[in-house]
């Protein structure tokens, strides 16, 4: 029957239905865009930030299966090293939770154990740096030696062992400089060992230490004190394997930090003299200039990576509203700076070590705590 | 080794009076702070058996965790049983990922160098 239908009565029909469909679909796009940028990215605003929390969990979006699964996890997770020496180094973790990331950050901090002086022995202080600055100052002092050959000293043990403990000792006396002449005003020139470094701190093996590993201060140029002739430092130190959360002298990184990546999007064509501008609103390489089919100067986003998202952009009016900023929130640019001895990326893979250490305990306290239910019943 | 000095991990289980203890349960767990904290809570909370999860640090000067699990009918112990184990086979890739790209970090940079 309905084949028998004219032929100008089903077209209009049929565009309708398209039509529907085709707006049903849009707006289903964008929707599904919208969540999408919900999840994943931290948007700027002028005066706030959106979207800053982890808000992937099941049952929190309709059409998503946030549970956690490791496959999905492993084939998104990746690391990439941007640069690495003995001191410093940069990488990018990406896909992984804030949660995660910062754990790892904090432990770097906090619980990645390290050796510092902790105890020292007076024998003789005539300098002008009272005792108690004395020994805050040498225990501040990073020492080159790898921890892990070591272990925590107990808190009731006031000797050491040779696995627990360092002996360190720093005796020097300031005299006149015999062959100085008579008019000088110098004191490199009049006085011999007039300026305490931290090189001249000597480490006395204890037991088999010195078939181990070799100590001495990371700097040798640290300035501990300065000395007049006659007078006279003779102390004996002993460093402990500590945690960076019982005093900062322990962390083993100058600095561990992240931040995330970056995103800048020009929500339309920028040209003329806006180009100039909007450059100006960014840290440097982040926007180009190019010649378009017009012929005219358009900007465009090069690299966001390095802009420090100072959101002086919408300090300007005409600009305002053509620029979206965004961070990506699983995509974190590490910076870590070592302190001591160790390469930056073997306190990494300590700290990530650790955590897991932290996991395994628990879930041995888990069972004990089982057991003992177990065995009540 | 790190058990000696007083940084050993601790957990007690406190059960809640009103309610089912197997499905709600607050775990203290000592020596313990967000590092942990923070990362088990957002693993937890991906477990769609879970109601609600959550933690605090009841006192700044005191060394523990109060964590609390609430599901919808899976036992507590067995939920955190498995956010630790997914939490340790998470750091075990990030490890394994880590260190295989510092190795072909410094791999390519030798050749550069070589070369």
């Amino acid at each position: 029957m309905q084949q028998n239908k004219p032929l100008h009565n089903q077209i209009p029909k049929r565009n309708q239905l398209y039509r529907k469909v085709l707006i049903k679909l849009t707006l289903e796009t964008s929707k599904m865009y919208h969540i999408e940028e919900m999840r994943t990215r931290l948007t700027l605003n002028e005066q706030s930030l959106s979207n800053v929390h982890t808000t992937d969990f099941p049952g929190s979006y309709s059409g998503y299966n946030d549970a956690w699964d490791s496959r999905k996890f492993i084939s998104n997770f990746r690391v990439k090293i941007i640069s690495i020496d003995d001191k410093e180094m940069q990488f990018d973790m990406i896909g992984i939770d804030a949660s995660i990331a910062n754990a790892f950050r904090r432990i770097l901090i906090a619980e990645v154990p390290t050796m510092a002086i902790e105890k020292v022995f007076l024998y003789n202080n005539t300098s002008v740096i009272q005792d108690e600055v004395l020994a805050h100052r040498l225990g501040l002092i990073p020492l080159d030696v790898d921890a892990r050959l070591f272990e925590f000293r107990q808190t009731d043990d006031l000797e050491g062992t040779a696995e627990d403990t360092l002996d360190l000792e720093l005796n020097i006396k300031c005299t006149k400089n015999p062959s100085a002449p008579k008019d000088a005003t110098d004191p490199n020139v009049m006085y011999k060992h007039h300026k305490v470094f931290s090189g001249d701190i000597v480490w006395i093996p204890k037991g088999n230490q010195s078939d181990v590993s070799c100590v001495k201060p990371v700097h040798d140029d640290i300035l501990i004190a300065k000395l007049r002739p006659g007078h006279e430092i003779d102390v004996k130190m002993q460093a402990v394997k500590g945690l960076g959360r019982d005093h900062a002298k322990f962390s083993p990184v100058a600095t561990a930090s992240y931040r995330l990546l970056p995103e800048i999007k020009l929500l339309s064509k920028i040209t003329g003299d806006d180009v100039k501008e909007l450059q100006s609103c960014f840290s440097p390489g982040v926007i180009g200039i190019k010649q378009n089919d017009q012929c005219e100067e358009e900007a465009y986003v090069v690299s966001a990576r390095m802009d420090t998202c100072s959101r002086e952009v919408f300090r300007h009016p005409n600009l305002k509203d053509k620029v979206k900023l965004s961070k990506v929130k699983d995509h974190f640019i590490y910076s870590v700076e070592s302190a001591v001895g160790l390469a930056p990326n073997v306190l990494v893979s300590e700290s990530i070590k650790i955590l897991m250490t932290k996991c395994r305990s628990f879930l041995r306290e888990l069972d004990n705590a089982q057991d003992k239910e177990m065995d009540t019943q | 080794m790190e058990e000696k000095v007083n940084i050993s991990s601790k957990l007690e289980v406190e059960q809640v009076k009103d309610g089912n203890s197997k499905t709600c349960c607050t775990f203290i767990m000592h020596n313990e702070d967000h590092t942990l904290g923070n990362a088990l809570r957002y693993i937890i909370a991906k477990n769609p058996d879970v109601e609600f999860c959550g933690y605090s640090i009841p006192h700044p000067a005191e060394n523990k965790i109060n964590f609390r699990i609430q599901t919808r009918g899976a036992a507590v112990t067995e939920v955190l049983r498995k956010g630790l184990e997914d939490l340790h086979s998470v750091c075990q890739h990030v490890l394994t990922t880590f260190e295989s790209a510092v190795e072909d970090y410094k791999h390519n940079t030798d050749q550069n160098v070589a070369s």
